[in-house]
């Protein structure tokens, strides 16, 4: 469980990014959190693993208080926690397994990376890792060759090969089209449920949040303003977190939470079953 | 007007112009004509005898055609050997000045180094960068004796200012995003640069390192003047006999290795893209 209490993060620029946040994840919990560009949502996740350092307040993963951790301890806690980015941040000039097994950099000591000798296991496990995301054929190409949505998928990879007990994801879709962003959604929280992983999902798009998330974080200017379930997320919410704005069409009238309701995308991909949930229900 | 305006003209329609680049008319106009003054004042004081100028021509003529043909026979066993000398410098000055500068190129990369460890590398680096290779050397000369050994140390210093600068610019100006993924993954310090940083930064980093052993190369014909080794030290021998013709023959390969290190870091270049 990820438990936050009295976070706060305010930039040397005098910004308060974070006011207080106080924020409980239980384990296996795929939580959205949305909010207005500025909001604090990028900060909020990266000071969970501290790729920004808090201001004050607590961050415990399980019984380990994160924040209070110097550097081998953080490395220790950092392998727990994956993390998916916005626009991927894949190593460009590094090829897709090297990116993959990048996310055992924190159990490979300096040597071994260095000569790119990966224990066996390790390697094992990327290429039952790619063969999943149907990415097995890309081994050898250079991440730049990829397209967005393999290589988010590559990112994918890297998070999971880390094993990890939380998941940071950080606007996950912002840079792909609708498609392929709900595929990769759905490859994430399907990933999430199997291996029991909490995930906390940066993301602007609230319906592909209200489609796939189980519970539903408000954030504006730095405060917590909705905690709860996708489809109490009424325009009298939305106008909450947002501001004024007409959100009868984002909410898709009565239509609310699971499936694929809200969307008008055309038929190949709500008639019949997914190839893609098919091909992804059976493994691991 | 300074500023850029749009104002409708007599015939209706709309007239712009950029804006100046100094926008203060006054200044502009200062500043163009003091230019113009200076350099004519600048021309005044330039005493050129051209009555002299006329008699050298045929000296000059003498001169040059004093280099052809070029001798590469009669002095070869001195040439082939500063030739030898000088790639060697050239070589071992470029592999042991970039492997010095990558500690300091670090440390001198706002982005990785903790501040005094930034200040301290950016400090030795403009030390290293301040002093011409034709100064350093004749300091290096007299503290190690004439020879390729104060060559080489010249060499490798002014290596680790040029690459040491040029790594820790690259490295400021690479992708923060893809060094931050990986360290989010708990790699280790020296992980994240392998993984997270050089991947970034290696295409231009074996340009530039090409690029440094052309420089290096040519360096040491200059280097070899003051003493420092080299085909400098027997260019310099050939122009104190006389022997221009043998001189013609030595910049003449000059010439020639330079265009061939060119060539080749041109096609190593293309392919570590």
């Amino acid at each position: 469980m990820l438990k936050m209490s009295g976070l706060t993060k305010r930039y040397r620029t005098g910004d308060l990014a974070l006011r207080e946040i106080d924020l409980e994840v239980p384990d296996g919990q795929v939580m959205a959190l949305i909010g207005p560009s500025g909001a604090g949502k990028s900060t909020l996740i990266r000071c969970i693993n501290r790729l920004v350092e808090p201001t004050s307040g607590t961050v415990f993963l399980n019984d380990i208080e994160l924040n209070a951790l110097h550097r081998k301890g953080l490395r220790r806690a950092r392998r727990n926690i994956g993390m998916i980015f916005q626009e991927y941040a894949l190593v460009e000039r590094l090829t897709v397994m090297e990116n993959v097994l990048s996310g055992r950099l924190g159990y490979v000591g300096f040597w071994r990376s260095l000569f790119r000798k990966f224990p066996r296991p390790d390697i094992a496990e990327a290429f039952r890792l790619l063969e999943r995301v149907d990415l097995d054929p890309m081994v050898d190409k250079r991440a730049d060759e990829l397209s967005g949505g393999q290589r988010q998928r590559v990112g994918i990879c890297r998070a999971l090969i880390q094993n990890p007990l939380l998941l940071l994801v950080d606007e996950p879709t912002a840079s792909l089209d609708p498609k392929t962003s709900r595929q990769i959604m759905r490859l994430i929280c399907e990933l999430c449920k199997e291996r029991g992983l909490s995930a906390i999902i940066n993301i602007h798009d609230v319906q592909l949040a209200r489609i796939f998330a189980e519970r539903v974080v408000g954030l504006r200017m730095g405060e917590i303003v909705y905690d709860g379930l996708p489809d109490r997320l009424t325009p009298k919410v939305l106008t909450e977190i947002y501001g004024e704005e007409d959100w009868e069409t984002t909410i898709g009238g009565e239509k609310t939470g699971g499936g694929d309701a809200g969307e008008n995308e055309g038929d190949d991909e709500d008639a019949g079953p997914h190839p893609e949930k098919e091909r992804l229900a059976g493994m691991i | 007007m300074a500023t850029s305006t749009a104002s409708p003209s007599s015939s209706g329609g709309v007239s712009w112009r950029k804006a100046p680049f100094i926008a203060d008319a006054r200044l502009r106009w200062g500043l163009g004509i003091g230019l113009g003054a200076y350099l004519a004042a600048a021309a005044g004081t330039l005493e050129i005898d051209w009555l002299r100028a006329w008699e050298g021509l045929p000296r000059g003529r003498q001169f040059i055609s004093a280099f052809f043909p070029p001798d590469m026979t009669s002095r070869w066993n001195e040439i082939g050997e500063g030739i030898l000398e000088s790639i060697w410098m050239a070589l071992t000055s470029t592999m042991a000045g970039i492997a010095l500068s990558i500690p300091v190129g670090l440390g001198a990369a706002r982005n990785i180094a903790p501040p005094p460890v930034y200040l301290f590398c950016r400090a030795l680096l403009s030390v290293f960068r301040s002093f011409q290779e034709v100064i350093l050397a004749i300091f290096f000369v007299k503290l190690f004796g004439f020879g390729p050994f104060a060559g080489f140390v010249t060499l490798s210093l002014a290596t680790i200012g040029f690459y040491g600068k040029l790594l820790a610019e690259d490295i400021e100006d690479m992708d923060p995003v893809q060094a931050e993924a990986v360290r989010a993954t708990g790699a280790g310090w020296f992980q994240w640069i392998n993984y997270g940083v050089q991947p970034q930064v290696m295409p231009r980093m074996v340009g530039l390192g090409l690029y440094r052993l052309d420089i290096n190369f040519r360096e040491s014909a200059v280097v070899g003047i003051v003493g420092g080794g080299g085909i400098g030290a027997t260019l310099n021998t050939a122009f104190d006999r006389y022997e221009f013709d043998s001189a013609a023959a030595i910049l003449l390969i000059i010439i020639g290795i330079v265009l061939a290190v060119e060539y080749t870091s041109g096609l190593i270049r293309k392919r570590v893209q």
